[in-house]
């Protein structure tokens, strides 16, 4: 019998049921819930008459809908403040663990769930959210799931699911200085489309994968629902055991090494078979940004537009309109562009390493005049470190503005919203027309690029500035 | 709590030949606060349908009165994007029933099959051959036999078999949802938890 892929090996083990023909009953050890998916699921149980079925299994935060300024007060906006006091409510009642707006370890649920160590190896996870797929990134099967399902987690602990096909991806050799884990995956999303991994969980891996630090490979399992995947994992390792030691809900002594020896188990066999296989030489990867208004639509930053011609035909109007909507021309050059807002922050791109590389770039700079540059830390104690190692200061002499933790202009639910037709760098995941606000324009990019057009007020090659 | 019943639909349609309609553009997220799952219908492609100021944008689709129908037709890879379920509810609460596309996201596509809204995955090729009918003559009507699973162009006869998984085809049928039948497992997953201790 062939050997099993990490995938297989998590998914099979947490099936209570196959239902014939049908999908897998699928048991959930994890489940993170925020105040804009969950409302509706808890409505659900409770016209049911039931209760949540395994209550201590499930962590809250309020993340995508809440203000990143003036934490402390109430919230403004009527419509926000109801549903993050909805979550408040819901979670009180059913006996849920909720980090609200002013505990500190509120923040985005993929920043947190790390953080905390309430993500381990060999978990399944699911939030009502698609990026879940972050936690992958410790060698867990974490996918996001709809409302309904959010409402099946909380009366039984389970869900029905298809199970889907597996796919591996390599990623070998070095990358150059000046690449990071942002532009390692934009490039494997700009080379296999946002349609390219659908259907599939996909395990990364190869030598430029290890030598990833945890943070950046969340980085990379995070976009990968950005190809339609529905999600991604890398197999745990000493790099994995080390970031996790020590954390609030990690085991400790004799208990964690129990638990590493059960983690060390966790990576797929020599002789496992994928659905699909490829491989990407990291040599080839060079400091990417998107053009267009999808997450697909990325090119090295020294490289033009493509023309319509190098388009296939079939996928020619939707280029035309994401150009349209840009306001690029076709054939022009990425770099050079003026930039109006850039913004740093997500379950992407906002935790502490992302903040002190962004430091690192502007240090004794200063921001282009006409940039409004926002850095939002992905959770209180993102913010706290930043604070404690002097990265705040650093950010603040250079011209940025911090704001508090939360979603914020990602996906621009609040009042973070960057305005009609100007144009954005920004470190999270999607750049959908409007994501950032009606008519806002987005670049995608990692933290370094976005310091580096933050600085010169231009789509930049961070590279000039490596010496 | 179920779901209605899905009975075969004759309807014209409406068309959106747009591909990678993602979930930002089908309920943006400024609209996400609600706490209930009603009334997302109205915001349903809110920034293609309305300008800043709430004016009626005349070329969208859902703004001219000659397309009607509850189904919609759009290109591929619908659905991409994010998890919210509110996309499918925006959808099913404008009155659609059936959404067709060459190729779904798979959340969507969970979602949309979690509140009544079938997914019908076609081809390439007929999926042109609908939207070049509509172009033709708007009154196209299209019927959808989820029993025989079966898609049918009216106009020239074409149909298409399309895909859906059985006990997703049975849940829909009878209305049945996932949670009912969860619940009633209760006990079994109770057994599984110990095993696994
Ligand atoms: S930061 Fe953006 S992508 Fe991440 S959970 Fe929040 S809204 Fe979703």
């Amino acid at each position: 019998m062939a050997g099993k892929t990490l995938f297989d090996k998590i998914w099979d083990a947490h099936v209570v049921e196959k239902i014939k023909g049908g999908p897998s009953v699928l048991y959930i050890d994890q489940h993170l819930i925020h105040e804009v998916t969950s409302p509706q699921a808890f409505a659900g149980i409770e016209k049911r008459g039931i209760k949540v079925f395994r209550p201590q299994q499930t962590v809250a935060t309020p993340d995508h809908n809440v203000p990143t300024v003036d934490q402390h007060l109430p919230i403004r906006d009527e419509l926000s403040r109801f549903q993050v006091n909805k979550l408040t409510e819901n979670c009180t009642k059913h006996g849920i663990t909720l980090y609200g707006l002013n505990h500190p370890f509120q923040g985005i649920v993929h920043v947190i769930g790390p953080e905390l160590g309430i993500t381990k190896p060999g978990m399944t996870m699911v939030c009502g959210d698609s990026h879940t797929s972050t936690h992958g990134a410790f060698g867990s099967v974490a996918f996001g799931i709809g409302t309904s399902e959010v409402e099946m987690v909380l009366a039984t602990q389970c869900i029905l699911q298809p199970k889907p096909k597996r796919m591996r991806i390599r990623v070998e050799g070095e990358t150059a200085r000046g690449v990071n884990a942002k532009d390692i995956i934009l490039y494997i999303i700009s080379s296999i489309s946002t349609s390219g991994g659908t259907g599939y969980f996909i395990e990364y891996t190869g030598s430029a994968i290890r030598n990833l630090s945890m943070e950046e490979r969340m980085t990379v399992c995070n976009m990968s629902i950005e190809s339609g995947a529905r999600g991604g994992l890398i197999a745990p390792d000493q790099v994995t055991f080390d970031y996790l030691k020590g954390r609030e809900f990690v085991p400790s002594g004799a208990d964690f090494d129990r638990a590493v020896e059960k983690w060390r188990t966790l990576y797929s066999d020599e002789d496992a078979v994928f659905d699909r296989e490829l491989q990407f030489d990291a040599a080839d990867i060079v400091p990417m940004i998107t053009y267009g208004t999808n997450p697909g639509m990325g090119a090295g930053i020294n490289e033009k537009i493509p023309s319509p011609e190098d388009i296939e035909p079939g996928n020619r109007d939707s280029f035309m309109k994401a150009l349209a909507y840009m306001d690029f021309e076709a054939g022009s050059p990425i770099a050079g562009r003026k930039v109006d807002y850039v913004f740093v922050g997500s379950c992407t791109n906002g935790r502490i390493e992302d903040l002190r590389a962004v430091s690192q770039f502007v240090k004794g700079k200063k921001k282009a005049p006409h940039v409004t540059a926002w850095i939002v830390p992905g959770s209180k104690q993102v913010e706290k470190q930043a604070h404690e190692e002097g990265i705040t200061k650093i950010l603040e002499d250079a011209g940025f503005k911090l704001r508090q933790p939360g979603c914020s202009a990602c996906l621009a639910m609040n009042d973070d919203k960057v305005p009609e037709g100007k144009l954005a760098v920004s470190t999270s995941n999607r750049n959908f027309e409007g994501r950032q606000g009606p008519g806002a324009r987005t670049m995608l990019a990692s933290p370094v690029t976005a310091a580096a057009a933050a600085v010169t007020g231009v789509v930049t090659d961070p590279r000039t500035f490596i010496s | 709590m179920s779901i209605e019943k899905f009975k075969t639909i004759l309807s014209t349609a409406i068309p959106l030949p747009i591909e990678n309609v993602d979930t930002d553009q089908i309920i943006p997220a400024r609209f996400l606060k609600a706490t209930t799952r009603d009334g997302f219908g109205e915001n349903l492609f809110r920034d293609w349908r309305y300008d800043k100021n709430g004016g009626i944008k005349p070329d969208f689709v859902l703004n001219q009165d000659r397309y009607a129908g509850t189904i919609l037709v759009a290109g591929k890879n619908f659905g991409s994007g994010s998890s919210r379920e509110h996309a499918a509810w925006a959808i099913y609460d404008h009155g659609f029933k059936v959404v067709v596309s060459s190729f779904f996201a798979d959340i969507f596509k969970n979602n949309a099959l979690n509140n009544g809204l079938l997914p019908v995955q076609v081809t390439e090729g007929f999926l042109s051959g609908i939207f070049s009918a509509i172009e033709q003559d708007p009154g196209t009507q299209l019927k959808v036999d989820l029993e025989q699973q079966e898609i049918t162009l009216m106009t020239t006869g074409e149909k298409e078999y399309f895909q859906i998984n059985p006990y997703k085809k049975e849940c829909l049928l009878k209305g049945y949802d996932d949670i009912d039948y969860l619940l009633s497992i209760r006990e079994k997953i109770a057994r599984f938890e110990q095993s696994e201790t």
